[in-house]
């Protein structure tokens, strides 16, 4: 064999090894954690959409209970009120529900067969506001009050603090954990990559000995890492898009559990990941090889 | 063999010594000196040992000429410049200046025999065509031409040492260093090794190489740095051979 070298044809091999065993703990660590920050990114997005989920269906709607008056029969008076409303500036819609639903929704805790007819049932009107100025319930109170209908305005203001806390709780939660396992990720991409890159000391030596300058070693480790991190990071990018695709297959719209919902749109939040797992080992090995290279001058 | 004094920020002919140590002093660390008051000059062109027992300091004394360690104290003029004076920027061409064989060899073992010898061609952006027959030319010259696809971890002690010269030599550098070259072989090829380094030293290269092989000090006639225990006993002489 070593006859057949030819000089004439040789090429330079490349300054790094292609392969190195310790590059695949590398690999598999930055993958693991890039794919749990993945998943935690999915799942913020999910919290977020589920919070907002939460309070746009409270604050986009209203429940007036009208109480009948005078020879004025039930149904008289909801489809009154219901009619008042539905004028009135920040309402969309407003319908009276039939007797049958307010009595479905009372059913839990008179049971069916103490709904008898002659029990004064209040009607209910259902109110759809405008999402975009929404009517106050002040309003709504005046406008019937005006029309002389004797009616209760539920906005779900008393609701509404405790859900838009619980959702803001939930969010900035998700939005922690997300920063969290993203910065644990980041730092373990780093550390990994310092010491992956201190075993290759004795290269950065023999390069600088050589008369090597400090940006061409820099370059040499920061594109080999970037490489490295870049494939891991898509590694675990895939693995948490197939989780997020089957949690959103698995469940529709709302996922598997309508408290997280998937939108197909969420998975591209995992797009960037081996583009940033890219830039921290880029960053980590740039930074080590400087660090080793003063050490060396 | 090609020179890459292209790369080298200062390439004119030197007037005075290529270099010189004033009152040099080094340590490790905060430990006690390992080299001491050390004063000596060398001219462009000239051969010398560097002799002392084990620990007199003379890798040391090598470290700091190849700008691998900085002196505690003194002044260390390289090239006609004050070492110390040279920005961070400059010393990777100060370097490519300085052929080096160590005495660990330092090969990269992906690479193979070929690729080894090619390095500092390659990093003073030599182009392989330019290059190429040199460094096969040069491994052929050092008994390695049925070696070259090889890896230095499949190669036997004295194949390293060889191919540890061939890199150090390949850029024809304006000195020349060498950490026990002949530590690893056997006498034929110590011998051949030296007349390498003394026809380097014919085509202008100012060699200096630390050494225990007495004989080979002798035989060479060539005159020695003595270093004992971190001081400079004796320089020029080559007591050996005169008193022969």
């Amino acid at each position: 064999m070593s006859e057949m070298f030819d000089a004439g044809r040789w090429k330079p091999g490349p300054l790094l090894p292609r392969r190195d065993p310790r590059d695949g703990s590398l690999v598999f660590v930055v993958a693991v954690l890039c794919f749990l920050a993945c998943l935690t990114a999915l799942g913020a997005l999910a919290a977020n959409r589920a919070a907002h989920g939460w309070t746009s269906q409270l604050t986009g709607s209203a429940t007036v209970v009208v109480r009948a008056q005078g020879a004025e029969s039930p149904d008289a008076a909801a489809g009154r009120a219901a009619e008042t409303l539905a004028g009135v500036k920040g309402v969309s819609e407003a319908r009276a529900l039939e007797k049958e639903k307010a009595e479905a929704l009372l059913e839990p805790w008179l049971g069916h067969e103490a709904l008898l007819d002659d029990l004064p049932i209040p009607r209910l009107v259902a109110v759809d506001l405008d999402p975009k100025v929404p009517a106050r319930a002040a309003t709504l109170d005046q406008a019937l009050k005006a029309a002389g209908i004797d009616a209760t305005v539920d906005d779900h203001s008393l609701w509404i603090a405790d859900i838009e806390r619980g959702a803001g709780i939930a969010r900035w939660s998700a939005l922690s954990v997300f920063l969290l396992i993203a910065s644990a990720a980041g730092a373990v991409i780093a550390f990994a990559t310092r010491a992956a890159m201190a075993a290759h000391r004795e290269t950065i030596e023999v390069l600088h000995l050589s008369g090597a300058q400090a940006s061409f070693v820099v370059r040499l480790f920061q594109a080999r890492f970037a490489q490295a991190a870049a494939l891991a990071g898509l590694f675990g990018a895939a693995g948490a898009a197939i989780i997020g695709a089957l949690a959103r297959l698995a469940g529709g719209g709302q996922g598997l559990t309508p408290v997280l919902p998937v939108a197909w749109i969420d998975l591209l939040a995992v797009v960037p990941t081996p583009l940033l797992a890219a830039l921290v080992a880029a960053v980590a090995a740039r930074l080590a090889a400087r660090g080793l290279i003063g050490e060396l001058a | 063999m090609s020179r890459n004094r292209d790369a080298a920020p200062t390439g004119e002919p030197l007037a005075g010594p290529i270099l010189r140590f004033d009152g040099v002093g080094m340590r490790y660390g905060r430990a006690a000196e390992v080299l001491r008051d050390v004063n000596f000059a060398l001219a462009p062109g000239s051969f010398h040992f560097l002799t002392g027992p084990s620990g007199a300091g003379k890798s040391s004394l090598l470290k700091l000429i190849y700008l691998a360690e900085r002196p505690s104290r003194g002044t260390i003029e390289l090239f006609g410049r004050d070492v110390e004076a040279i920005a961070p920027a400059d010393r990777p061409f100060l370097r490519r200046r300085i052929g080096v064989v160590f005495q660990e060899f330092k090969l990269l073992d992906h690479l193979s025999a070929f690729d080894n010898v090619a390095l500092p061609l390659r990093i003073a952006g030599g182009k392989p065509e330019a290059y190429r027959h040199d460094v096969a030319e040069l491994l052929a010259w050092v008994g390695l031409k049925a070696r070259m696809h090889a890896l230095p971890p499949t190669l036997s002690g004295g194949e390293k040492q060889r191919l540890a010269i061939a890199r150090a030599v390949v850029g024809r550098p304006d000195i020349l260093l060498a950490d026990e070259p002949t530590g690893n072989v056997d006498d034929a090829h110590a011998l051949r090794i030296l007349k390498l380094f003394v026809e380097l030293n014919r085509l202008g290269t100012t060699v200096l190489i630390a050494s225990h092989d007495e004989d080979l000090v002798a035989r060479s006639g060539q005159p020695v740095l003595h270093l004992d225990k971190g001081r400079l006993r004796a320089f020029g002489r080559n007591v050996r051979t005169e008193g022969a």
